[in-house]
């Protein structure tokens, strides 16, 4: 088959070197990209790291056209070119991948590919179109398939998928924003083997932006890194240790560092035992079933797995928003159904992931916010008025000891950047003594010095004498924080090992549902 | 009752009928609306749609003379409604079921209004293809004489049906339906495929309509629809927005309507009227078998309003 592309400029299946020159973008009076020049030569794996905010998306949006850059121009193939639009970035074989997934869930692989082509024939001939693409597809290092709706697809594969689409269309640079976050670690492994066995074939040019230094270690050839809009490093990635990286992005910002972990009393009893729960998932069509899963006092206990493997399900069983089928959950030795008075009893926090939507009343204050936990029992007993100013009294010492950073007390806590939003909510849920404190997902998104305050803060909760159940799909959050780490595959905890003494490996093996 | 009375099979006999007539409306209102909500937008303003092309239909057919007139009128106005309920939820903060609430009453209202004049005058009907003339049995032949729009409407859901899994617009719509976010970074502009399928979405509904004025019951009156524009709305979710699902669903819907009338016929004396109900309970049961509250409805668009 001819591969589809919209202009015979560069040749489909032939890598193309892209450069920037003097790239700036600015918002009002605000720089998002300052004067970016880089060279990404043809055939190569390029990384671009940097902070959130640092200008990698700005960068990239406008290669791919969907900003106009206020100053600054773009080669392709050694030649100075006008991009628009997407569409234009398309003629000169610019791709993109997204972080999201682009496909569209109802439909097959092979109608996402056929629909995305520029020219698709008013009536699809499948059975020509089925040949064709798998003629394509022989050519391609990836092994999908093109009949099931991409709904039913793993993560890995949906991913997969979107780069075959882009290779589909023809490109020949190809941008992988953030490539891995939903994969496993032999999956990110493989997919990346892949499209670097691509950039030595010269059939491809790529900018992976990443914040996984392992990963831009073994893939890539060279870097650039960014911070608040500027160009700061780069090179070679054999010719820049890590930790030289790292204090490139993060620029001199002194990190938050984990308390030092105090040993859990031996003795020490579950606070949140869950024995035989069983629920059914998102789809209704199969069931949750947590067979034995105890929390002790002062340890962290990680669940680790793919999304999409019961965690949630796992996280609003102990939320109380997912009735159980059968089974118990039991707080202190005692039932819990998550009701507030329970919830109060027990001392059971909970932060659950994207938390302005899930924690949060979006349009209501900060102040508000904060003082959900607490409106109702001012001075320990429960009280009809709402006083105001001990709301404010009270909100005003959060936001001081946690270091939210937000105009005023009575703005919008949807105003507040994703970073200060979960402080935020860290701060409502570890003010006062807390036996059980139940987290999803906490850095999701989050810059370096956020995560690794929030990571500080919990570790101290734990060390403070507190349950810690640590929902994540970040495999080095959990190995970093968890005493025990337990893994959910299918709806089930597959796998169970001492953190310390655990192999990556193995986890990896058993997320991936080799078990 | 006829001297050739059938006795109890009578029942099944007028509900297969009653199938076939009472579920015209019903195939067309539903497709209709399987195209509106596959491009990820609800109509509810289809009653009003229903009603307005009963009486369009038949106020042409009466002026002119013509059924067939009258039907492509009906598609016109239809079409019209749709657009109007189309290019209102373009605007920004708008909420589709909000404005097809709005567009219902304005239909209904609007028909009645400008149909006064038209409830006494007599219309000429729609043709029909008599396919029981086999049959000595006055039930068998009134049963089976099948009005063209029936044949329509069932072609038509096969065709939908093709035509969604094996064309450009097909697979178009689905997208759009599907993940708006999608559809742009294809370069389709949702906004305008949504536009579009609205508009045919009331053509069709419009088509049922003037299958209730022209032909059966065949004349038109402000009590015509009764609420079958939306129960079909209820039925194109029960049919999981599927087009020959949602013929099959139409037929069923049919035939539980005209239970009350059949056994009314048959000497059933007391109690029939309860049967009149029929439709509307189906529709509550089938809503409530076919529904959970953990999880959403196998199928549905991903871009639908009540997805969100």
């Amino acid at each position: 088959m001819a591969v589809i592309r919209d202009r015979p400029l560069p040749a489909a299946g032939q890598a193309v070197s892209v450069e920037t020159l003097g790239m700036t973008m600015r918002f009002g009076s605000f720089t998002a990209l300052d004067d970016v020049s880089l060279r990404f030569p043809a055939g190569g794996f390029h990384a671009l790291l940097g902070e959130n905010g640092a200008g990698k998306s700005t960068l990239v949006k406008c290669i791919m056209g969907f900003y106009r850059p206020t100053s600054g121009s773009l080669m392709v193939g050694g030649r100075e070119v006008e991009v628009a639009s997407p569409r234009d970035a398309a003629l000169y074989g610019l791709g993109m991948v997204y972080q999201h997934f682009t496909l569209v869930p109802s439909l097959t692989g092979a109608e996402n590919l056929v629909i995305s082509r520029a020219e698709v024939p008013a009536v699809i001939d499948w059975a020509q179109e089925r040949r064709a693409l798998a003629d394509f597809m022989d050519r391609m290092p990836f092994d999908i398939p093109l009949d099931r709706p991409v709904r039913d697809l793993a993560a890995g594969q949906k991913q997969k998928l979107e780069i075959v689409k882009q290779l589909y269309l023809g490109r020949s640079f190809l941008v992988l924003d953030e490539p891995t976050s939903v994969l496993t670690p032999a999956e990110a492994d493989e997919m990346l083997g892949l499209v670097r066995g691509m950039t030595e074939r010269g059939e491809l040019t790529v900018l992976m932006i990443s914040h996984k230094f392992h990963e831009v270690r073994k893939f890539a050839d060279t870097v650039a890194i960014l911070r608040r809009g500027r160009l700061v490093g780069g090179g070679r990635v054999d010719g820049i240790p890590t930790a030289e990286m790292a204090a490139m992005m993060i620029g001199d910002v002194k990190l938050a560092e984990l308390d030092d972990r105090v040993p859990t009393d031996a003795g020490a009893k579950p606070v949140l035992r869950i024995s035989r729960a069983v629920a059914p998932d998102r789809s209704g069509l199969k069931a949750v079933e947590i067979a034995d899963l105890d929390v002790r006092a002062g340890e962290i206990v990680g669940i680790a797995g793919i999304s999409g493997n019961g965690q949630k399900e796992l996280a609003e069983m102990l939320a109380g928003q997912r009735p159980l089928a059968s089974g118990g959950i039991l707080v202190g030795g005692r039932s819990y159904a998550a009701s507030r008075g329970e919830t109060v009893e027990h001392r059971v926090r909970f932060i659950p992931e994207e938390p302005l939507q899930n924690a949060c009343a979006p349009k209501m204050s900060v102040a508000e916010n904060l003082y959900f936990r607490a409106f109702d029992r001012a001075g320990g007993r429960h009280s009809f008025r709402l006083s105001k100013s001990a709301m404010r009294r009270y909100a005003g010492r959060l936001v001081a000891d946690f270091k939210v950073r937000t105009s005023s007390l009575d703005s919008p806590i949807a105003a507040l950047s994703g970073g200060n939003v979960q402080r935020a909510v860290l701060a409502r849920e570890l003010t006062g003594d807390v036996d059980l404190l139940i987290v999803a997902n906490p850095c999701f998104g989050l810059d370096f010095s956020a995560v690794a305050e929030i990571r500080a803060r919990i570790m101290r909760a734990r060390n403070a004498g507190a349950a810690v159940l640590l929902i994540s799909e970040d495999l080095d959050e959990l190995l970093e924080l968890s005493d025990r780490i337990l893994v959910m595959s299918e709806g089930r905890i597959v796998y169970e090992t001492k953190a310390q003494a655990a192999d990556v490996a193995v986890i990896g093996a058993h997320m991936a549902g080799h078990h | 009752m006829d001297d050739t009375a059938i006795g109890l099979w009578g029942v099944p006999l007028a509900i297969l009928a009653g199938a076939i007539r009472v579920s015209t409306p019903f195939i067309f209102v539903s497709l209709g609306e399987t195209i509106t909500e596959r491009s990820g937008r609800i109509n509810l303003g289809l009653e009003g749609t229903l009603v307005f092309g009963a009486m369009t239909a038949y106020a042409i057919a009466v002026v002119t003379g013509s059924p067939w007139l009258g039907v492509a009128g009906a598609m016109v106005v239809g079409a019209a409604f749709g657009l109007v309920h189309g290019f209102i939820c373009r605007l920004p903060k708008v909420n589709d079921i909000a404005i097809g609430i709005a567009m219902m009453q304005f239909g209904l209202g609007l028909a009645f209004f400008l149909g006064k004049s038209y409830i006494q005058p007599a219309a000429p009907h729609l043709p029909s293809i008599p396919f029981g003339f086999w049959s000595g049995l006055p039930q068998v032949r009134a049963a089976l004489d099948i009005n063209v729009l029936f044949l329509a409407g069932a072609a038509l859901a096969f065709a939908l049906r093709w035509a969604l899994a094996n064309t450009r617009l097909g697979l178009t719509l689905r997208v759009v339906g599907d993940s708006t976010d999608a559809a742009r970074a294809m370069g389709i502009n949702p906004d305008r495929v949504r536009l579009v399928a609205t508009a045919i979405g009331g053509a069709f509904a419009a088509v049922g309509g003037a299958y209730l004025s022209l032909y059966y019951p065949g004349a038109w009156n402000e009590g015509i629809s009764s609420g079958q524009g939306l129960m079909a709305v209820a039925l194109v979710i029960f049919a999981r927005w599927n087009p020959v699902g949602c013929f099959l669903a139409a037929l069923l819907f049919g035939g539980a309507g005209a239970l009350g009338p059949a056994l009314q016929s048959v000497g059933v004396t007391s109690g029939y009227y309860l049967f009149y109900a029929a439709p509307y309970a189906l529709t509550l049961v089938i809503m409530i078998a076919t529904s959970s509250p953990n999880r959403p409805v196998p199928g549905m668009p991903g871009a639908l309003s009540l997805t969100k």
